[in-house]
């Protein structure tokens, strides 16, 4: 068999690859037959509800579990992060942490266990104020998070005898002196929570040694360790299922320490276990993303093009004290010179976890809107002068495709016929609109990934991958590679993802999904349409390089009566079934897929200004991907991530309890989100020049979801010609920023 | 959610008889739409849950001899929406179009509406109406919380998004129980209390007291609008609200009717602002004085500051609104009409 090089289908060959293809299990997710990890009952299994802290930070003396016990129906309780009789208190630091966990044989025995559990706490301090950086410090709950300055080669090296600092401190002030515009700002933006549909949690039992573990998880192959390490066994006695997950966003990568709990109540009882957190465990302990709060002190010169870039950020990400990543200040941005310092904030909060493109929504929102307050300060167009910036970004490569897309953008949001300076639209009534705009940047590497495929001599196809479906579309990605490479209906190949006992496949996680995928099936099938035409070569007595796959048969290239169907090819194979395990690994070199991409959105919002409430009118977004697989499914990737910068930019934001600590909107009647009328008229573009399919498959899960906040900020500054410092901009922010405007 | 007993009865006296068991937490569900909720988070731990949408008295809109309808507590929003004998009430059906989920608005009541238990996120975490005597409203996080009815400890803002409405259109409400054959006829604003102490409600229902019907008298020719402050669309609560009615001839207003929601523990009636009305033609200046004389007495609390002027607003647009004026904000047809922003040059490459 010749060497199997690996490519993808000619653009105009391809009939699954870049067309519209609807989920195949599309219809099974909108009926209920979909059976996500919530939904599964094992026999005789228990419920298993957890008390969470009800405060921020306390030391938990002791429980009392007599009563819990004495509830009909509840069988074990177990405690998690509470003290046992005659141990020392365990201090907490985060409303919400799980406490004490009752196993029960129903949901309402097992909650009302909980409510009888009777535990003593000594209260501490808390705190949780993470805007306010210097109340942090005054309580000594600031942490050092990193920071660096980059100067002009022309400016010089210190001498010998010079403080590194102090010169450094002189050369940023005369560039300071040096511009011709200076803009200072305070820009910031709240922690929101992942809030996941599915909460987390997992149904799973103990057969003999072995864990069977259904898992809400984006991390199908790799959690087995996590249980191993936490449950003293080895990884190839645990085994792991997820068939569908309701939301995840980068907070299921780990069976969790309730997923832990789970297994030991199992093993304790003898009896399967289904522990899901409740709506508000969710909220408070199930992820979040760390708040980012930044003083920005700029210098442009009289083109606008910013010429130094002096920040000092600050945030929380809970008790572990971190803030958004000090490496992307400013965002996609990279003036000559910078100077850039991050704090972390101690809280008395749940740690943050992987957020949909993690830091990246946080800096764009607080670094590109101090670019839009240039425009604003110069009476320039923010177009204009996001342009003119790009010939000071960290991918310099890049400056084309964004000054590209932000031509498109434009043209579909019409900005030329909606541009005004800031705060100079026409008002009618109390409503002003505005326009806005952000930039983003993504890696979307290729995952490794695994796929075993199956070839029956009957013609039946199936392949294995321990991959998982957050929903995006996997499943239909690997049925659309199998069948294109093969010449056969989507419906002719069997795809099994979901479960650690298949090849292994590579976390769901930064936008690395649709390209391990891609890799591994068209690898997979390649090898085996490889060996197939060998077989067939033979029996047509033609040469292999001259066969196709198409149509559901195999012919002689020009010769379509030279053919043979391909169950006929797999008669061929034999009596036992042809099997190909592909191995792609991360970072390998591959013509199937690539890395990196640009992207921009524009928004357009009405802002009515005597209530403070902020409209979408219409957001734009547009965005390169490489080789686009699924032209469906990526589009709704791009509407959600859209809806999900609205969310973060107008509604979400976890509030804490100045006083207590405590999480007071971890239920959905207060942590607001938005309605479909919220949404305004959403409109995606795929920017893909020959030159972006000719990249091979890019993820695109974080890209879209990370500028739009800025650009809405930036629209609603644009309306108003105040600038609404903090996201999500909430009706009385607005109102309080309008205020203090007017003075 | 603990285990709890259901019972569904068929008529209103059954309904009585298992509310008003002795030792027995009870609870009403009509559509559920807050109580499952509340009954999860354990806030309502009732023995006992009557379920009264089986009862064949309550599942009707009607229209009495004297003109009334009556609108039974088995009624579910989107009935009231489509039912024509409610054409006359403009601004109740502006509220409910206004809740715009159509699972709110196809298994929520109307009554149930009326009854929906205060959203204030330390009530909901299960610390009491009162939170410690306002103290954790004080001292914490009251960006949603009362700017008028708090002096008291009660903090909270009535749920009720339909109340304030159907109270400008002088709505009573029949109540039964908690004995046999007892049955009174209330006004609806009489209904709400601020409670003063831990073991009063926002309401003045005794256990085993039940609301059958809402009692709308005819509205002929009386006007009628409400205007919502909403954060985003749909169900979630609005930051302020109010509503209107009144009589307007050869121009001039007479009996005006004005309610504030989402600003005090009880739907707040604007008497003074309502007074400021009569007399007068209906116009921006106007309706902006009478939003202005509503919040005279407000006292806000460390937080919430701006609801005073959200609650203004919402006052002089459910005026504009009645009177079928434009009222100026993210609603009005103005905002369709074609731009005419100055043109400007761009840079676009």
């Amino acid at each position: 068999m010749a060497e199997v090089t690996y490519s993808w289908p000619e653009n105009h060959k391809a009939r699954l690859i870049g067309k519209r293809i609807s989920r195949l299990d599309g219809m099974e997710k909108s009926t209920g037959t979909a059976k996500y990890t919530y939904d599964i009952n094992l026999p005789k299994q228990l419920i298993v509800r957890a008390l969470g802290c009800p405060h921020a930070h306390c030391r938990v003396i002791s429980v009392d579990a007599s009563a819990a016990e004495r509830v009909a129906g509840v069988v074990l309780v177990h405690m998690i992060k509470a003290p046992g009789p005659g141990d020392d208190p365990v201090e907490i630091r985060a409303d919400g942490t799980l406490l004490v966990a009752v196993a029960a044989e129903t949901e309402a025995a097992a909650a009302e266990g909980v409510s009888k559990l009777k535990v003593k706490y000594e209260l501490l301090e808390s705190f949780v104020d993470d805007h306010d950086l210097q109340a942090a410090e005054a309580k000594k709950r600031t942490k050092k998070a990193g920071g660096g300055i980059e100067l002009d080669e022309a400016l010089g090296e210190p001498g010998d005898d010079d403080d590194e600092e102090e010169w450094e401190e002189q050369k940023v002030q005369e560039l300071f002196a040096q511009s011709k515009y200076v803009v200072e700002g305070n820009y910031g933006i709240d922690t929101i929570t992942h809030c996941c549909l599915e909460p987390h949690g997992s149904t799973l039992h103990w057969e003999g040694d072995r864990l069977k573990v259904n898992l809400s998880t984006q991390n199908v192959s790799r959690t087995d360790d996590g249980y191993a390490d936490a449950l003293k066994i080895s990884a190839d006695e645990v085994d792991v299922h997820c068939e569908y997950i309701g939301g995840g966003f980068g907070s299921k990568f780990k069976p969790d320490y309730w997923g832990i709990t789970a297994a030991e109540i199992a093993k304790k009882t003898g009896r399967p276990i289904k522990f899901l957190l409740t709506r508000d465990q969710e909220l408070k302990i199930g992820g979040n993303r760390p708040s980012g709060f930044i003083d920005v002190k700029l210098g442009a010169d009289e083109n606008g093009v910013v010429q130094v870039w002096d920040s000092h950020h600050w945030g929380t990400s809970g008790f572990n004290g971190s803030t958004v990543s000090v490496g992307n200040f400013p965002y996609v941005f990279r003036p000559k010179n910078w100077r850039r310092r991050a704090t972390g904030i101690i809280t008395d909060n749940e740690p943050s976890v992987a957020w949909r493109a993690p830091n990246h929504p946080q800096a764009c929102a607080i670094t590109q809107t101090a670019y839009d307050d240039l425009a604003a300060k110069m009476q320039a167009d923010s177009l204009d002068i996001f342009l003119r910036n790009l010939e000071n970004i960290d991918s310099p490569e890049k400056s084309l495709v964004y000054a590209e897309q932000l031509r498109i953008a434009a043209d579909l949001i019409d900005w030329r016929k909606h541009w005004h300076l800031h705060g100079k639209g026409n008002r009618r009534g109390s409503v002003v609109e505005g326009l806005g705009i952000g930039i983003h940047k993504w890696g979307g590497t290729a995952n490794s990934s695994n796929c075993l495929l199956k070839i029956h001599p009957d013609g039946g196809v199936e392949s294995y991958c321990g991959t998982q479906d957050l929903g995006t579309g996997t499943r239909t990605i690997c049925a659309m590679v199998l069948a294109e490479t093969l010449g056969l209906p989507i419906d002719a190949v069997k795809v099994n993802i979901g479960s650690s006992t298949y090849p292994f496949s590579g976390a769901s996680g930064g936008s690395t999904t649709v390209g391990a995928v891609s890799e591994s099936h068209r690898r997979a099938a390649q090898e085996v349409l490889a060996q197939i035409f060998d077989l067939v070569a033979g029996k047509l007595e033609v040469p292999a390089d001259k066969l196709e796959a198409s149509n559901g048969s195999i012919s002689v290239v020009g010769y379509s009566d030279k053919s043979m169907s391909w169950k006929q090819a797999c008669s061929l194979i034999g009596i036992q079934p042809l099997e190909v395990t592909s191995i792609y690994k991360r970072g390998d070199d591959s013509p199937l897929s690539s890395s990196n991409v640009a992207g921009c959105q524009m928004a357009r919002v009405a802002v009515d200004t005597d209530t403070g409430v902020v409209k979408i009118i219409k957001m734009v977004a547009v965005q390169d991907m490489g080789l686009v697989m699924n032209r469906k499914t990526a589009e709704s990737q791009i509407y959600g991530a859209l809806i999900m910068s609205i969310a973060a930019a107008l509604f979400e934001q976890r509030i804490n309890d100045p006083k207590t600590g405590a999480f007071i909107n971890s239920e959905l009647d207060n942590y607001r989100l938005p309605r479909l009328g919220d949404t305004g008229e959403l409109v995606v573009h795929f920017h893909e020049p020959e030159s972006e399919r000719a990249r091979g498959v890019i993820g695109l899960g974080e890209p879209p979801a990370i500028s739009g906040g800025a650009a809405i900020a930036n629209a609603v500054c644009n309306a108003t010609g105040v600038r609404v410092p903090t996201l999500p901009l909430t009706p009385k922010r607005v109102l309080d920023a309008l205020r203090t405007a007017k003075g | 959610m603990k285990n709890f007993e259901y019972a569904q009865p068929t008529t209103e006296s059954e309904a009585v008889a298992l509310l008003t068991e002795p030792k027995k937490e009870t609870a009403i569900l009509a559509g559920g739409t807050d109580l499952v909720g509340l009954m999860k988070r354990m806030v309502v731990t009732a023995d006992r849950v009557v379920n009264i949408c089986e009862i064949k008295s309550l599942q009707q809109i009607e229209r009495d001899d004297s003109g009334s309808v009556w609108i039974g507590a088995a009624v579910c929003l989107d009935e009231f929406l489509d039912d024509k004998n409610t054409d006359e009430f403009p601004s109740a059906k502006q509220v409910i179009q206004g809740i715009s989920s159509i699972q709110l608005q196809s298994q929520g009541t109307l009554v149930g509406e009326l009854m929906r238990r205060p959203n204030c996120w330390y009530f909901r975490e299960g610390h009491g109406l009162l939170a410690d005597s306002g103290r954790m409203v004080n001292e914490g996080d009251n960006r949603y919380h009362a700017i008028l009815g708090n002096r008291g400890p009660a903090r909270f803002v009535n749920a009720s998004r339909l109340a304030p409405s159907l109270i400008t259109l002088g709505a009573q409400v029949r109540i039964i129980g908690p004995g046999k054959d007892e049955e009174q006829i209330l006004d609806l604003a009489s209904l709400y209390r601020t409670p003063a102490a831990d073991s009063e409600l926002e309401n003045v229902l005794q256990p085993g007291q039940l609301v059958t019907h809402v009692i709308i008298p005819a509205h002929g020719d009386r006007l009628s609008a409400a205007y919502e402050v909403r954060h985003g669309e749909g169900p979630d609560q609005p930051l302020a609200a109010a509503a209107v009615s009144m009589d307007v001839v050869s121009g001039k207003v007479q009996n005006a009717s004005i309610v504030l929601g989402q600003v005090a523990p009880e739907p707040w009636i604007a008497s003074a602002a309502a007074r400021s009305l009569c007399g007068k033609v209906v116009n921006e200046e106007t309706a902006a004085i009478a939003g202005i004389e509503a919040l005279a007495g407000a006292m806000p609390l460390s937080q919430n500051e701006y609801k005073i002027q959200l609650a203004q607003v919402a006052v002089k647009r459910a005026v504009l609104k009645a009177a079928g004026y434009d009222t100026g904000g993210l609603d009005s047809p103005m905002l369709n009409e074609p731009s005419a922003s100055p043109s400007l040059e761009t840079h676009i490459a």
